[in-house]
């Protein structure tokens, strides 16, 4: 069994970070009755015995003395993440797996990245290599952070070629947060487009996220709940509508459930390579199957059911109704419509009670409407793994490598080029040093490229699929 | 004689698994439909096949499991102990901690070298508990990377090793509509690999058994427990013990050799299919009778209009009228889709099975004009009933069954090696583009050799 190790960078990653591991550890807590220390529970935990003093006292089998996160915290502020160790989560980490400032790296990249990357570069290392020695098999480094602020944009790209050097075996998988275009962080797009090109060279996969797509999505929820055509038979407690339990105070801090659909998903992704299915999928097949060219490792998510329904046995079409919102526009974690556009692969990724006819009859059922680069015209990886989340009875985790990211990007560019023809804010990057101009323009000819690949595929659409001339064989 | 088992990946143990669990289960049912004699000799014969010397009087299987990741190897140990039947030899496993993510090239070029030792030592203590050892029974996917890649590091090892026993390579073949996108890159570096390696390549098409389990079995919600069970019983009722032709008082002792001196006479041709009749549900069972006659003219119209199963058979093909040259036989063949032969087996098992006439398999014009049809088909029988019917007929066949699906993974892995993609996957591990093209050109050759038959 592997075993990964969580980044949280910055306010946002360590916000998520906090309820990802909240929903490990009662996703374990209710696979694992017996309080013992599996495999499963291995794959994200240590099980420690608090007596021995230092970084050891590993216990690899029995019963569960304590869990102890494989993650490392890194904020250049200490609000959250000290929140974090006041709160219930505290026995699940160690001060030692913490890396924290008090000024924070002011929503500037240059900040985060040259000012704070220097800083701590020893520190990072230290903590990686810490929480690497404390695994038998290391698989991947998940790395959250947000991509408008200056510690999530800057560091968090900044450990990506730290981890890259250190680690080069060990895959990078990076869930990354976009701004909207309302975003009250005014250098966004700054941020976001110098982080893209760390993301360019040195992440394995990214997993773009934005937070008008979460926070769609949880409005839609709202209503549906609230309307009552449904409010009888929806489970209150169901982990996408709320951690809670109390829909009231959803309203307060919708961020608690934007952040549960982000922690889901890494659950979701994570499942069948943690526990039992009749079609395994590990965390390696999905860069195998999902990246066909290097530069291409953006992939965009749906998570479906938003919500769960009180019925334990599922009727097919309920099922297949789960199949069909994976590809509607509504259910995507970034805006984006992949139904509309080009497929270059596709990952299902199916927990629960559901069979492999139900995933043969839903890809049939579906193809006709999606449509596939040339050279990839069945490009669907499929998983089955038997245990669902907490409160479910099935779920699905559809990952795209689509021509849908365009749009995203070509929005960056532009939000990009207004600021930076005014020349707005550009003298609190520039004034740090080891930042020049060419940061920018380097990085937003990056951009431009990843863009112009997308083009060359989409030019390809609705183009008559033609088979090339073979080998032929002399006889 | 005794066969070794290797399982291999998730898929290739799921499979070995059921197999083991179909044969003793038939082995142990009470309804041979037979003598107590002849029961008890075929379950002696199934015993020493397939299973070494009791612990506790518990037979334990002539298997090496191996796979990359521990998950399932550890499910199928405790599932056959729990049975109380039988189990696997509690050393007689290899796993690791990571899998060869669908990588063929990582499967081959990183897991066999690094665990080549430990897995053939394995192998080899297997080996020597046989009396009398036949070959290896390898079974995989070819869709992913350890099945597929490793399956083809193993296989050559074995023809490296044991250079004097057979080995058969039992293969899945994945879901056409996908099921790993790297699938059909894997796909044709598995075969051509295994065409060099391997005596014989024994294959199963997902999408055929999943059809089956519809529409014959009647089963509502197809698991791949079902699938798996499927197969085992197809590949159950090849292996079960059979009498020769020649020879009506002992079970056949050499199982592999008996059945690849009959189906492969050349190397260039060694794609083997299976086609099982009757399949169907506990229910239909209950309500219907077999005639030899009835089964095995269908069974024949299977063969001859290339039918994966007894449902929706194309009556309308007809053998060519034999005597017309070559090139006009192509023509016919492509147009009237005539499955032409290089050798077919028919296995009969149960009731009345001396009175069986198989003159219908004999006819010249189903086979390549190369070979006599009393060298291309052989019969075994059996009274001895197979798993809960009556009677039962199995074609092993070496034919024109596989072209089109090979065809098709050549050609779809060749359009997608055009455009380079997931190219950088397979270099990181050392497999080259040099390396694809061989693998195309190797099986462009065996698509030709069988399509001019």
């Amino acid at each position: 069994m592997t075993q990964s190790v969580v980044v949280q960078v910055g306010q946002c990653g360590n916000q998520i970070g906090c309820c990802f591991w909240d929903l490990a550890l009662r996703e374990h807590a209710a696979v694992n009755q017996k309080g013992i220390y599996d495999e499963a529970i291995s794959s994200f935990f240590r099980n420690v015995d608090t007596r021995v003093v230092g970084d050891g006292g590993s216990i690899s089998k029995g019963k569960i003395c304590s869990l102890k996160a494989r993650a490392v915290l890194i904020d250049m502020e200490e609000g959250v993440v000290n929140e974090i160790l006041q709160g219930p989560l505290r026995d699940v980490f160690d001060t030692k797996q913490l890396i924290t400032d008090i000024s924070g790296s002011g929503n500037n990249w240059a900040v985060g990245h040259k000012v704070f990357g220097s800083l701590y570069q020893d520190q990072i290392l230290e903590k990686f290599r810490k929480s690497a020695e404390h695994c038998d098999c290391l698989q991947c480094f998940f790395i959250i952070h947000s991509m408008g602020g200056g510690t999530g944009s800057g560091l968090g790209t900044f450990l990506l070629k730290v981890l890259e050097d250190e680690f080069p075996e060990v895959y990078r998988f990076v869930t990354s947060i976009y701004p909207s275009g309302e975003d009250d962080v005014i250098t966004s797009p700054y941020n976001s487009i110098l982080a893209m090109k760390e993301l360019n060279e040195h992440a394995d996969c990214v997993l773009p996220i934005d937070n008008q797509s979460l926070f769609d999505i949880i409005s839609k929820i709202d209503l549906m709940v609230n309307s009552g055509k449904l409010g009888t038979t929806v489970k209150p407690k169901s982990l996408v509508t709320s951690s809670s339990g109390a829909l009231k105070k959803q309203h307060k801090k919708p961020f608690d459930a934007m952040n549960n659909i982000v922690a889901n998903l890494l659950l979701n992704l994570t499942s069948s390579a943690r526990f039992e299915g009749s079609l395994n999928m590990d965390l390696n097949e999905i860069s195998m199957n999902l990246v066909p060219f290097p530069q291409l490792h953006y992939l965009v998510s749906s998570l479906t059911p938003l919500y769960t329904l009180t019925d334990v046995n599922i009727p097919p079409r309920r099922l297949d109704q789960m199949f069909s919102d994976a590809f509607s526009k509504d259910h995507q974690l970034l805006r984006a419509d992949p139904k509309h556009s080009l497929y270059l692969a596709c990952a299902l990724m199916v927990r629960g009670n559901v069979q492999i006819s139900d995933l043969r009859r839903n890809i049939e059922r579906l193809k006709p409407s999606l449509q596939f680069v040339s050279w990839n015209q069945e490009g669907w990886k499929t998983s089955l793994c038997s245990v669902p989340p907490v409160g479910h009875s099935h779920s699905l985790l559809a990952l795209a490598n689509n021509t849908c990211v365009k749009p995203t990007f070509m929005e960056l560019k532009e939000r990009f080029m207004r600021l930076y023809k005014k020349k707005a804010h550009l003298h609190h990057y520039l004034q740090v040093e080891g930042m020049e101009e060419s940061c920018f323009t380097e990085a937003v000819s990056s951009l431009s490229a990843l863009i112009q690949e997308y083009d060359q595929l989409d030019a390809t659409k609705n183009m008559p699929v033609q088979d090339l001339p073979r080998l032929s064989i002399a006889m | 004689m005794s066969i070794v088992t290797v399982q291999l990946g998730q898929c290739g143990n799921q499979i070995g698994f059921e197999v083991f669990d179909a044969l003793l289960s038939d082995s142990h049912s009470s309804q041979g439909l037979c003598s107590m004699r002849e029961n008890e000799a075929y379950q002696a014969s199934c015993k020493e096949r397939f299973f070494s010397e009791e612990e506790n009087g518990v037979p334990i299987a002539r298997a090496v499991l191996v796979d990359m990741e521990p998950k399932v190897i550890n499910q199928m140990l405790s599932k056959a102990a729990q049975s109380g039947q039988w189990k696997y030899g509690q050393h007689a496993c290899f796993c690791q901690k990571q899998g060869s993510g669908n990588n063929w090239a990582y499967g081959y070029s990183v897991h066999g070298p690094r665990h080549e030792e430990s897995i053939m030592n394995i192998i080899r203590k297997e080996v020597e508990k046989c009396d009398s050892f036949s070959g290896f029974f390898i079974i995989m996917s070819m869709a992913g990377g350890t099945g597929s890649g490793l399956g083809a590091f193993v296989t050559q090892n074995l023809e490296d090793q044991y250079s004097n026993s057979l080995k058969m390579n039992q293969i899945i073949w994945p879901y056409g509509t996908g099921e790993v996108i790297v699938q059909n890159y894997n796909s044709i570096l598995t075969l051509s690999h295994l065409y060099r390696s391997s005596d014989a390549l024994l294959l199963h098409e997902n999408d055929a058994i999943h059809k089956i389990c519809a529409k014959l079995m009647n089963i509502k919600q197809i698991s791949f427990s079902d699938i798996n069970q499927v197969l085992a019983h197809q590949l159950g009722s090849v292996f079960q013990p059979t009498y020769s032709a020649e020879s009506s008082f002992h079970y056949r002792r050499n199982p592999l050799g008996d059945l690849m001196e009959h189906l492969v006479p050349h190397p260039e041709f060694k794609m083997l299919s299976v086609r099982n009749i009757p399949h169907m549900s506990e229910n239909s069972l209950a309500y219907t009778t077999f005639t030899w006659a009835g089964l095995l003219k269908h069974l024949r119209q299977m063969l001859i209009s290339n039918a994966k199963m007894e449902e929706g058979i194309d009556r309308h093909v007809w053998p060519p009228l034999s005597g017309l040259p070559p090139l006009s036989k192509m023509s016919l063949n492509k147009d009237l889709h005539f499955n032409t032969s290089i050798a077919n087996l028919v296995i009969l098992r149960g009731k009345d099975v001396q009175s069986a006439d198989v003159e219908g398999f004999k006819d010249p014009a189903l086979y390549t004009s190369w070979l006599k049809p009393v060298n291309a088909f052989n019969v075994w029988k059996t009274q001895r009933a197979f798993s809960k019917y009556e009677k039962s007929a199995v074609l092993v066949s070496n034919s024109q069954f596989l072209v089109k699906p090979l065809d098709m993974i050549v050609g779809k892995a060749w359009n997608m090696f055009a455009s380079k993609a997931y190219i950088h996957q397979y270099t990181k591990f050392g497999i080259e583009e040099e390396d694809f093209l061989d693998s195309f050109t190797s099986l462009e050759q065996v698509v030709a050799s069988y399509c001019n038959l």
